[in-house]
């Protein structure tokens, strides 16, 4: 067992996990923290992501230890006082998800997207959920989704 | 009292949708959400061999683990389980939920674990160690079908499943064949054209896989079981006949499902194991499928060779086809397995009037992953072999493919047309769909932009394709669990509304087009009615969300059963308005008299009277709650027009698609924002068939393509932006005009893109390719080799 | 999927890193960025039964300039690489090859240390480092050693580090005339081939020219029989062309499966060459 530290939705948790934990189990199973979700076992369909110090990661493809002492925001932390935060905002205006199983893990890594590029070209918005794979949608309301933050920011 | 406020009609509009707060906020509850006290997880041992006879199975470290309940082998589960069902009214193999002495397929179920912990169920799950003696394995149908180098169950020779099934001209109801019509039209032929097409296998992946939680309490005798399902109801069915429960003793919630595309149809020996050993232990037992596991366990689609021989006159008109089909349905039946390729056969007419048609089936097992329904189930591949076989005759005849397919057509006068295959097709205007396609795509200028980029060198190509699919099944007796849906409106006290469907959504946006068509139908806001479903305890009865037939039908149930009440409604607001229940008005949050709104009763206070009626209206009973089982007499046919431009990268043949064009007519909207959504998702899907996706087997039935590293879905760079409309061809088969539309976008953009594909590469001779548009299959042409 | 059980220890410094390494007896696995090893170790294809984490060693990581010579960090993650203003003016082709890795999570865990050392035959920074002519700096609890690039990378999986060694940083010196075209595989976003080429060009010849190929066979090499054909000619599009037709014909065993043939592989190779060499005239002419 080993001790870990982590700053959840800004709210500090420790626990003693097996290190062979991952992030995602940890986050779901023990934190209760269901809105990440997990879609492959091969780390690509993002299903998993979250913010890890502010950048966008698969939760799936790391060890709860590995995250000691890190600050993390899942989906559930994205809301401030019960407003939507901006991208949320447009996934709901826009329709951009169907089952929605694809959408706390797309919202977090477009999230991360707004930050490196405010102003987004639709091939950066593209590009930038690469690593993100939606099975319902096409795409398509997931990008007017983005720009939509992108034109509130 | 005057009315607070004006609301405007709902149907038709782009309304954001309901479903979404909690879905954005993380906030969803899917199956791997759920926990009970004393939950324990199940894990399954799976075949790693394609084909095999199991010598022995060695679950003694696994037993010694610590934290794990249970180990069963095969033979054990086959005490608790009888074999497993099917739908299908063809003769099936034998099928145990986990396999007994032979494994068929990579990922067939041998043995599973019962602990308390996820992460120890796969330690014990890894340590059994299962001894097969090896058989040897078949993975091409059409080798399958020469019997060697095996036959997989005993009883079928020849690995024929379904030995032949006849449709068409000259087919009588015993399934007698007289082939006179059909050879006289080929005879009278000016021109032949002559194809075999593979539709490959393809694994449908929605993102969340599978899942199951069932929580047998004891004591109470009853079960439920969470799953993520598309058919709550027919699991419930199933469930309770396989754990020997009645179908009382059996509460099936299809809790938030995270995508299905058919493929959550079935009812899976996952489903079956976790209910019996959940009523065997007494615990709540929940399994969680890998995305590993997926890829070999959860039903693949298509894999269809279709013979295409198509006949026509000079002129272009069409006057025979044939369409042989063999399907390759891998190792066993599953609930609907054998029907889905009967789908291709219905669909052979297109949107054309062929006077002689001879379609055939063949069913055939192999040693790989069963196949079911995937997002089309049947209808994509009939339109694929059919439009592409019209592209090529239109290619052999020199003549435009918009022009071909016009000369044609079905028109518009001839609805309700019945194919050759038996098919009454209700209503429909191609020519319509064709035009406006043509002239969003501005086809004329799009050829010379292709000739052009020619001139230039650059390979690039024009699809079109036409499509008509059979959706909104039923009536029954084209659906062996009932071809109706289900759906009850209440009133409550409070004056709001509570409604319960049988058609449970797995992403469609019931829950908001089934309060668009409420709120409208009531005159009232769609914050006050909530859309129940998925939960057989709350919702009686219900058939399931597939083969776009929620909004057709279960949203004409919810409409029937809404009308219900509004009867009822009305008797009791006239009692309390003292007017003539005919004379009423429900708008705006208000019952009254037409013409004086002054008049009125607020839904409340109707609602109100109507539970505690003092004096209790003659002829009325207390209360306001009506169901409806609604089954329409015809299936729907929606129908369009897709388009799509190409580039093929010369050098590395690697393709692009530059544009698609989409008309479709799936009738009335009952939102547009939905409906675009639904064809988006079908578009990319259908896309994704053509150019990316193929799932592989070795010679020796090993998935190739068993993981996202190697089986490739499309992401968000491979799409240009789509480019929509519609036209409208209401149905006459249901009250609200609407068709459904969940699968349409498969349907023509899957040929049309692999139609630019040839286009493109026509310089080299090529006629038609296979998908996927592999780029080292299109270099192989530019190269000078086959495809 | 599910790993199986390890031990567990984070390192605070390198040195601390090279004790536990030594001190672990053969049974410590460095998980860096964890983008190769977690998804082996999930799928149990890899069963360490001890990592030693470095992820979060400060002076790991980082992009430096020091008399004309570039260095990157082991512990750099590939977005920083991609990102970096330093590498954008002075050596893009490093940016540009880590900008086409995976996807932007894994560019935002993924290291460069992480990529050599597991050295897949389709990840992209071995062909950029052959071309770059960079030293691979290593060290181990006793010793600190350098490995140019061309000899670092030896078979499938395969480079020249020690079970006691750590990739600390790659050094090389700058060239702005280079660039890598990459084939992707359409699933795993690998590499079917991937080129990275380097032209050092003075007076209006090429004096030498650096070529590197990922993807191909089983480890990166350079396509030496290229680079000697450019030497001395004029940097036109066209001797690029000539040049590149050679590329790959001296290889023997190029990979073969079910995205690309052996024949598909072999015939790329010269395509993406052309490419890679076109894109580092463009950043030549740029220059000038
Ligand atoms: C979905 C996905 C897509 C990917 N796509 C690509 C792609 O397109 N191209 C590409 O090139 N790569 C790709 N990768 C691999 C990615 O680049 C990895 O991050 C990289 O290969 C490994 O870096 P890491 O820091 O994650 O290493 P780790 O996984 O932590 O370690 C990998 C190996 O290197 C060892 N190691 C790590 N650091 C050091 C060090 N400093 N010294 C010595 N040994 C060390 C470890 O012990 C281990 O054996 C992809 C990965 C994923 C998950
Ligand atoms: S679950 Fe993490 S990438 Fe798929
Ligand atoms: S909305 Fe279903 S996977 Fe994206």
């Amino acid at each position: 067992m080993a001790q870990v530290s982590v700053t959840v939705n800004g709210k500090t948790h420790t626990a003693n996990v097996e290190p062979r934990l991952l992030l995602v189990h940890f986050l779901r199973e023990q934190l209760n923290l269901t809105g990440t979700h997990i879609g492959c076992d091969t780390s690509q369909c993002g299903a998993c992501t979250v913010l890890v110090d502010g950048r966008s990661a698969k939760s799936c493809t790391i060890f709860a230890v590995q995250a000691d002492g890190s600050e993390i925001t899942t989906i559930e932390g994205l809301a401030r006082d019960g407003r939507l935060h901006p991208l949320q905002e447009g996934f709901w205006e826009e329709h951009g998800l169907q089952c929605g199983y694809c959408t706390p893990g797309m919202i977090m890594s477009a999230v991360d997207l707004l930050n490196e590029h405010p102003s987004p070209t639709e091939r950066e918005i593209r590009d930038g959920i690469d690593g993100n794979f939606c099975r319902c949608t096409g795409y398509e309301h997931i990008v007017n989704a983005i720009q939509y933050a992108a034109n509130k920011r | 009292m005057a009315a607070s406020l004006v609301l405007p009609k709902l149907v038709g509009q782009r309304i954001k949708r309901r479903e979404d707060p909690r879905l954005i906020q993380g906030r969803a509850t899917y199956v791997d959400d759920i926990k009970v006290v004393g939950m324990q997880h199940l894990a399954f041992v799976r075949s790693d061999i394609a084909h095999g006879r199991i010598l022995s199975i060695d679950t003694s470290a696994a037993d010694a683990m610590d934290g794990v309940e249970a180990v069963f082998t095969g033979a054990q589960i086959a005490e608790l389980l009888a074999p497993m069902p099917i739908l299908t009214p063809f003769p099936s193999p034998d099928h145990r939920a986990v396999a007994v002495d032979i494994v068929r397929y990579v990922g067939e179920p041998v043995a599973v674990v019962v602990t308390a912990d996820r992460y120890v169920a796969r330690d014990a799950a890894d340590a059994i160690v299962v001894d097969y003696e090896q058989l040897p394995a078949v993975v091409d149908p059409e080798q399958a079908m020469t019997g060697t180098p095996v036959v997989i169950h005993a009883d079928f020779a020849d690995n024929l499943a379904l030995p032949f099934l006849p449709g068409g001209t000259g087919v009588a109801a015993d399934f007698t064949v007289d082939d006179t019509v059909v050879d006289q039209a080929f005879a009278d032929a000016e021109v032949v054209v002559s194809q075999r097409m593979v539709n490959q296998r393809l694994a449908p992946t929605p993102i969340e896989t599978r899942g199951v939680l069932a929580h047998f309490e004891p004591g109470k005798g009853t079960m439920t079981i969470w799953s993520s399902t598309q058919n709550p109801h027919t699991l419930r069915t199933f469930i309770a006949t396989m754990t020997g429960l009645g179908q009382d003793q059996v509460r099936a919630i299809a809790p938030e499902v995270g995508g299905a595309f058919g493929a959550k149809i079935n009812i899976y020996p996952e489903e079956y194991v976790a209910a019996a050993l959940s009523k065997r232990l007494g615990l709540p037992i929940k399994w969680i499928e890998d995305r590993s596991e997926a890829f070999v366990a959860t039903t693949h689609g298509r894999d269809i060779i279709g013979y295409v021989d198509i006949a026509a006159r000079r002129d272009g008109t069409v006057v025979g086809l044939k369409l042989r089909l063999i399907a390759d349905i891998g190792a066993y039946n599953m609930l609907l397995t054998a029907a889905i390729p009967t789908l291709t056969m219905q669909m052979a007419s297109a949107t054309y009037d062929i006077p002689a048609i001879r379609a055939t089936l063949t069913e055939v097992f192999t040693n790989k992953t069963p196949t079911a329904a995937y997002r089309g189930a049947g209808r994509p591949e009939a339109t694929y072999f059919v439009e592409r076989a019209m592209d090529m005759l239109a290619r052999e005849l020199e003549m435009d493919p918009a022009d071909l397919r016009r000369k044609n057509f079905i028109t518009p006068d001839q609805f309700p047309y019945t194919t050759q295959m038996g098919a009454v097709y209700d209503s429909g205007d191609y020519g319509k769909a064709l035009d406006l396609a043509l002239q969003n795509a501005g086809w004329a200028d799009l050829k010379k932009q292709r000739d052009a980029a020619r001139a230039k060198g650059r390979l690039v190509g024009l699809g079109l394709s036409m499509y008509v699919e059979v959706c909104g099944v039923g009536p029954s007796s084209s659906f062996p669990s009932g071809g109706w849906e289900y759906a009850q409106v209440t009133i409550e006290r409070d004056g709001r509304i509570s409604a319960t469907t049988g058609a449970s959504p797995h992403g469609q946006g019931n829950e908001t087009t089934f309060a668009q068509m409420l709120a409208d139908q009531f005159g009232v806001p769609l914050e006050h009615i909530t859309i129940h479903h998925g939960d057989t305890g709350v919702v009686k009865q219900g058939i399931g969300t597939f083969g776009s037939r929620s909004q057709a039908v279960g949203g004409t149930a919810l409409h029937l059963a809404g009308g219900k009440v509004k009867v009822k409604m009305a008797k009791f607001a006239a009692a309390l308005i003292e007017a003539h229940e005919d004379d009423l008005v429900f708008e705006d949050g208000m019952i009254s008299v037409k013409g004086s709104p002054e008049s009125g009763k607020s839904f409340a206070d109707v609602a109100k009277y109507a539970y505690v009626p003092v004096p209790l209206p003659k002829g009325l009973d207390p209360g306001l709650s009506e169901e409806a089982f609604f089954e329409p007499a015809n299936n729907t046919y929606p129908f369009g027009c897709h388009i799509s431009m190409l580039e093929i990268d010369r050098e590395t043949g690697e393709p692009t698609l530059l544009r698609l064009v989409a008309v479709d007519d799936a009738g009335h909207l009952i939102n547009p924002l939905i409906v675009d959504g639904q064809i988006h998702g079908g578009l990319a899907q259908g896309i994704g068939q053509a150019m990316i996706e193929e799932f592989r087997y070795s010679e020796d039935g090993q998935p190739v393509t068993g993981s996202f590293m190697d089986y490739a879905i499309p992401r968000a760079a491979d799409f240009p932006r789509f480019e929509l409309d519609n036209t409208v061809t209401p149905t006459p088969v249901n009250p609200l005009g609407a068709k459904g539309v969940g699968e349409a976008g498969t349907l023509g953009s899957t040929p049309c893109v692999v139609a630019a594909a040839v286009d493109a590469l026509s310089e080299f001779g090529v006629k038609h390719i296979d998908m996927m548009l592999r780029p080292e299959k299109l270099w192989r042409i530019i190269h000078g080799g086959q495809p | 999927m599910i790993p199986t059980a390890f031990d567990y220890q984070r390192a605070t410094s390198l040195d601390d890193a090279l004790a536990k390494l030594s001190a672990s007896n053969g049974a410590g696995k460095l998980i860096a960025g964890g983008h190769s090893l977690v998804p082996l170790m999930k799928l149990r294809l890899s069963e360490p039964t001890m990592l030693i984490d470095i992820a979060r060693i400060p002076d790991l990581a980082g992009i430096r300039e020091q008399d004309g010579t570039l260095e990157i960090g082991a512990g750099t993650v590939h977005h920083d690489v991609a990102t970096s203003p330093v590498l954008r003016q002075h050596c893009p082709v490093v940016a540009d090859t880590a900008a086409t890795i995976g996807d932007p999570q894994v560019r935002n865990r993924g290291t460069l240390g992480g990529s050599l050392a597991h050295a897949d035959p389709a990840a992209d920074y071995p062909a950029v480092m052959l071309a770059l002519d960079a030293e691979i700096h290593l060290r181990s609890s006793t010793a600190a050693r350098v490995v140019l690039a061309r000899d670092f990378f030896q078979n499938v999986l395969t480079v020249d580090l020690a079970p006691d060694e750590i990739i600390t940083a790659v050094r090389f010196a700058p060239v702005r005339a280079a660039s890598y075209a990459k084939l992707y595989q359409r699933a795993s976003r690998f590499a079917i081939v991937g080129v990275a080429a380097a032209l050092d060009v003075s007076d209006g010849v090429i004096r030498s020219a650096r070529i590197g190929l990922t993807g191909a066979v089983s480890h990166a090499v350079r396509l030496t029989t290229v680079e000697a054909a450019l030497a001395g000619c004029e940097p036109t599009s066209r001797a690029c062309a000539e040049a590149a037709r050679l590329a790959g014909s001296d290889l023997e065993d190029i990979n073969g499966d079910i995205h690309a043939s052996e024949t598909y592989r072999r015939a790329m190779i010269p395509v993406f060459t052309r490419r890679a060499l076109d894109g580092a005239l463009a950043r030549l002419t740029v220059q000038s």
